[in-house]
């Protein structure tokens, strides 16, 4: 523990001079097992369980998030995924447990101070005020407007500065997520895809250090998945951690530094993606009791295998391929 | 009389509204939806209108109103003599003197009087005692002779309590206590018949229905219209049940079903249910009355079993409840028609896709929710006793308070629920809350579990959004 | 039958004191439910509430005008609380049963013998509306066919009437506002976004709630009389069907609500009571003439909730359900 403090410091020391893009040094402390401690964690928890009519749905022991990392929690339906986040963002109430983010315990805090915080949720089915304009959806995400107290609220003159930099924030990020031609629509006109986008655009007004997506993936368009997944690559850059679940182990692959997985509630193993994906357990926890890993049909895996072996970043195709390549020959036998 | 002429037009006008239901359910299922919905309410509407046009009632349709004051004075000294079981007591002669004047007035038929004396101030009331029927008199610490004086406004009500006699004023704690817990019961388990109906209502559409108190209403002004007709007791309450069951079903078939159908929200469902209500209590009064009726044998005496007194009425409303509440309970636990209602209230989507026929069992559903609510509507007039055209929705945020209480959409937790508020309302009067208060205790005890466990008795925690 | 005057009897309900409390009270609803999405049963509770908190101190303790008027309201802010304290975490349709519940709650509090001292029971207070009339700046004379004591009572009811409209449209218009339309839709995802949802919803029932409260007391002192039996859950259902007519979700709509809700009613009363009159409708009593208008609030309810439920002025985009 103490040694963690340690890096910890001399990490924060020189932050500056650290390209969170190309910093490879280990993630973890030591071995890559379930619950182990990492050189530089942003979450802590410990211990969290939640049951539901004396289902387990989440009974995690310990689990360190690393911090400036894009980590991915996997894991076939019903693994407590969505549960845990809940639980961490204070949407929901552990049984028992301790969890804390950077360092300050979060146990019994209200979500939307956890959100002050800085660490910032989406939802799995995305929520977007679809009668709100996009823009205001998105002004509604900035933090620190003096007009969103009832004191303030009528006198324009006290909350129309602040007003125009939270426009102007907005303006930014809508076009980075080339939703800037929609600014003046309701959110209700928007496609699924683009809700997706609306909706992590919005949580980047609150200036997050953490980022928790549920799902991001899911239900967008393939054309537009590319996009996505480049702005979570981009959310690193800037120096925010990235936390995302995610069905879809192609899409894992591809952007996460640290995978984390969830079976039955508990975490049964976690690694950087290539290691974790040759792990027997990982395999057993998909590929076992479950058939219902999202892998799509043959077809589909082929498409995306050309896709991502012109990818420069992918690992498709390369000897880190891991498991990927495996389940893909399985499917293709399957298909035959 | 009159409200027989009113009663026909009700009933002439019911095959109307049936037949075009009728006619839209057997249309062409691929008509548009929204067109349809137009249609049957169209149609319910209209034949609304019908009745209230073909209606040739010169009702005499009392609103309650005031007493006229019977003197030329603007300051008027008044009250009600009532004995303990709300039976005026005419004939007594009350005397006020003061400020250099007296007066004196007799209690009319309905127990009132009213003295009218020239300036506000301070009076004392004298009631001549010999002039009390026999075997009533003044309760235990009513002063006789008092001091009354003006607050504020033109009329001063004055209130003499009255016992029994010596019987009742020698009744202890205890007896009493036992004695109001077995009215409580019985009021409890009336109050449960329309909490279960409004239960499995939601629990299966999901629609908080504020009509309910009509459909307890009708209940009881159907069996005063039949009765009226001189058709026999008996028939007359089947008849009441079957108009309940008929009354269910047609709100569902003529406005619910299709606005699920459309897809209409809960909450603006929620509020059509409002604009119903509102609606059928005033078409009620328009050919019912704003008077209070009575039906046949509804004055009993209190008969005497082991250490519990009890109207025989309230009895019978006991036995009925419960036996009829057992029935539903066994139906729920041990039919398939239960069970499929138990799944469809716990995930219709779910129920839907394992071949249960979801509409049919909320029609069904919505049919026994009007019996039950018909036949709580008929105990409901017995326990007041009394039929008005607002009886339903006086007692609706009393089947809300049990339903939430239990926890919403549960049946038991219905049941218990409304048990519950029955014993608390009857209780608060002998634990010294004054008997015009009696529904507030019922009503606060809701807020403040809501307030330490929001889910309700037996609900689910989950459900609680 | 007298045309002339039952036109202009309906056109003078379009500014009388009665349908300016209407429309208060049911702009607080538009606060509460059109931008909040709060389900309020129980603003007759609020009119209640602040026509009786303005008596009693009144006549009670004998408070000057606006002693009197800032107790009226304090006490709707804490009629708020104690109402939103237990629900506003809750699911919506437990807000709108303990708003029924707690209204009735007052109701039957005022109306009890037990406090006849203080409350008048059944028969209500009267005579406090005299610190309000000696404030009257208009000398005696005729104003547009009134006296001066209806003019004044018009003239501040209404002029209440825009400056709560500005207000609330001000704060609507406000990040403040956004952050309850925000909730309106979706509280999770507000909740999400680091904003404390609970004390904005709590601020909204306020402000609706005061604005009720106000309401009552423009209700109550034109007939310089406040009696229980005129704070049913009819009166809740009225103000929610003025709303809907107008359009829930606007600031005017309310207001242009309440005045359609008035004259419509006024025509169709007078029509039927002048066409019984002169003998051509014999099959109805006056009296029960006087129920329809009951009956056709309730189907009026129905039909604009089912087809129209944006208002007859309302833009459904904005609609905050559907």
């Amino acid at each position: 523990m103490s040694e963690t403090n340690e890096q910890n410091t001399s990490n924060s020391d020189n932050a500056d001079n650290i390209d969170y893009m190309t910093d490879s040094r280990p993630i973890a402390v030591g071995e890559n097992t379930p619950g182990c401690k990492k050189r530089d964690p942003i979450v802590v928890a410990e211990d969290v369980t939640r049951s539901f009519g004396g289902i387990n749905a989440v009974d995690v022991e310990y689990l360190e998030i690393p911090r400036h990392k894009i980590t991915a929690l996997i894991g076939p339906n019903g693994a407590g995924k969505t549960t845990l986040f809940n639980l961490l963002t204070g949407f929901d109430t552990p049984n028992t447990g301790k969890w804390q983010f950077e360092g300050s315990s979060l146990a019994g805090v209200s979500s939307y101070k956890v959100a002050r915080m800085g660490m910032v949720r989406t939802f799995q089915l995305t929520k977007v005020m679809g009668k709100l304009t996009v823009m205001e959806n998105m002004r509604l995400g900035a933090a620190e407007q003096p007009g969103e107290r009832l004191s303030k609220a009528l006198f324009k003159g006290l909350w129309g500065g602040r007003e125009k930099e939270i426009t102007a924030q907005a303006n930014v990020l809508l076009e980075k997520f080339k939703l800037d031609a929609k600014k003046d629509d309701y959110a209700a006109s928007l496609s699924g895809g683009q809700r997706k986008l609306l909706e992590m655009a919005r949580s980047l007004m609150v200036k997050p250090k953490l980022v928790m997506l549920d799902e991001p993936m899911a239900g967008v368009n393939p054309a537009l998945t590319q996009s996505l997944l480049d702005h979570i690559k981009n959310l690193k850059a800037e120096g925010m951690t990235v936390l995302f679940v995610e069905h879809d182990m192609n899409m894992v692959r591809h952007i996460a530094d640290w995978v984390v997985v969830m079976a039955e509630g508990k975490v049964v193993a976690e690694g950087p993606p290539g290691e974790v994906m040759k792990n027997p357990a990982v395999i057993d926890a998909y590929l076992g009791a479950h058939h219902d890993v999202d892998l799509g049909d043959a077809e589909g895996i082929k498409v995306l295998e050309a896709e991502l072996e012109a990818d420069e970043e992918s690992v498709v195709g390369t000897e880190d391929a891991g498991i990927l390549s495996e389940i893909v020959e399985t499917k293709k036998e399957d298909g035959q | 009389m009159t409200v027989r002429t009113g009663c026909n037009g009700a009933a002439g006008t019911t095959p109307t509204v049936e037949v075009s239901i009728l006619r839209s359910t057997l249309r062409d299922p691929s008509m548009r939806r929204s067109k349809g919905l137009q249609r049957v309410v169209g149609a319910l509407f209209a034949a609304l209108i019908t009745a209230l046009l073909i209606a040739a009632p010169s009702a005499q349709a009392t609103t309650p109103s005031p007493s006229p004051s019977p003197t030329t004075f603007q300051n008027n000294i008044s009250g009600f003599l009532r004995d303990d079981a709300r039976a005026p007591i005419p004939g007594v002669k009350i005397k006020a003197t003061g400020n250099g004047f007296e007066g004196e007035a007799t209690s009319g038929a309905n127990g009132a009087w009213s003295i009218g004396v020239p300036v506000q101030g301070t009076y004392t009331i004298e009631l001549d005692t010999s002039t009390l029927p026999e075997g009533i008199k003044l309760a235990d610490g009513q002063d006789n002779p008092r001091d009354v004086t003006f607050s504020q406004t033109s009329n001063l009500s004055v209130i003499f309590a009255f016992g029994k006699g010596i019987v009742v004023q020698q009744q202890d704690f205890g007896q009493n206590l036992l004695n109001r817990l077995v009215a409580g019961l019985s009021f409890g388990l009336l109050l449960a018949l329309a909490a279960v109906g409004l239960s499995l209502i939601f629990g299966t559409t999901g629609l908080t229905n504020f009509a309910h108190g009509e459909m307890v209403t009708l209940g009881a002004v159907l069996v005063f219209m039949f009765n009226a007709f001189g058709l026999p007791f008996w028939l007359a309450i089947l008849l009441a049940l079957v108009g309940g069951g008929l009354f269910g079903y047609v709100q569902d078939a003529g406005l619910w079903r299709p606005l699920r159908k459309r897809g209409s929200g809960l909450v603006p469902m929620m509020i059509v249910s409002i604009g119903l209500a509102l609606a059928i209590r005033y078409v009620i009064q328009f050919f019912f009355g704003g008077a209070t009726q009575q039906l046949p044998g509804a004055q009993s005496s209190e008969i005497q079993i082991g250490p519990v007194s009890i109207s025989p009425n309230n009895l019978w409303s006991l036995i009925i409840s419960a036996v009829v509440i057992a029935l539903i309970g066994i139906v729920l636990l041990k039919t398939r028609l239960g069970k499929a209602t138990r799944a469809v209230a716990d995930n219709p989507a779910l129920a839907a896709a394992s071949g249960i026929d979801v509409d049919s069992v909320i029609r069904i559903v919505w049919i026994v929710g009007g019996v039950l609510a018909s036949l709580g509507g008929i105990l409901w007039a017995y326990y007041r006793p009394g039929v008005t055209f607002d009886m339903g929705s006086q007692i609706l945020l009393l089947i809300f308070a049990g339903v939430t209480l239990g926890g919403l959409g549960t049946v038991f937790g219905a049941l218990i629920g409304s048990i519950v508020v029955g014993i608390f309302v009857e209780l608060t009067t002998v634990f010294g809350l004054p008997a015009d208060l009696k529904y507030v205790g019922a009503l606060f005890i809701m807020i403040v579990v809501l307030l330490f466990r929001p889910q309700g008795i037996l609900g689910r925690r989950e459900r609680v959004g | 039958m007298d045309f002339g005057f039952i036109f202009s009897s309906a056109l003078g309900e379009l500014f009388s004191p009665t349908t300016a409390a209407y429309a208060l009270a049911a702009l607080g609803l538009a606060v509460h439910f059109g931008y909040s999405g709060l389900l309020n049963f129980g603003q007759a509770g609020f009119m209640a509430v602040g026509a009786y908190g303005f008596a009693i101190s009144t006549l009670s303790f004998d408070a000057p005008f606006f002693l009197a008027l800032i107790i009226s309201v304090l006490c709707s802010v804490l009629f708020a609380f104690i109402l939103g304290i237990p629900t506003l975490r809750l699911r919506a349709d437990y807000l709108a049963i303990v708003t029924i519940a707690a209204a009735e709650i007052v109701r039957y509090v005022v109306t009890t013998n037990q406090l006849t001292s203080v409350t008048g029971s059944a028969n209500g207070l009267a005579a406090f509306e005299n610190t309000f009339y000696a404030m009257n700046p208009f000398p005696e004379g005729s104003y547009m066919g009134m006296n001066n004591r209806d003019f004044f009572i018009r003239v501040v009811a209404w002029g209440l009437v825009i400056v709560c409209c500005v207000l609330v449209w001000l704060l609507m218009r406000s990040p403040w506002g956004r952050v309850l339309k925000g909730i309106r839709e979706d509280e999770n995802a507000v909740r999400s976004l680091g904003k404390n949802v609970y004390a904005y919803k709590m601020q909204a029932l306020i402000i609706g709630g005061v604005l009720g409260a106000l309401a009552g007391m423009i209700f109550t002192l034109p007939r310089g009389a406040v009696q229980p039996s005129n704070y049913g859950t009819e009166l809740t259902f009225f103000l929610w069907t003025c709303l809907l007519l107008g359009g829930m979700a606007t600031v005017l709509g309310p207001v242009i609500g309440a005045m359609i809700f008035w004259v419509v009613l006024s025509l169709t009363q007078s029509l039927l009571y002048g066409l019984i009159e002169s003998g051509v409708i014999t099959w109805l009593t006056t009296v029960q003439a006087g129920q329809l208008r009951y009956i056709l609030v309730g189907v009026a309810l129905m039909l604009l909730m089912i087809f129209r439920p944006q208002g007859v002025f309302g833009n459904k985009k904005e609609l905050a359900f559907a």
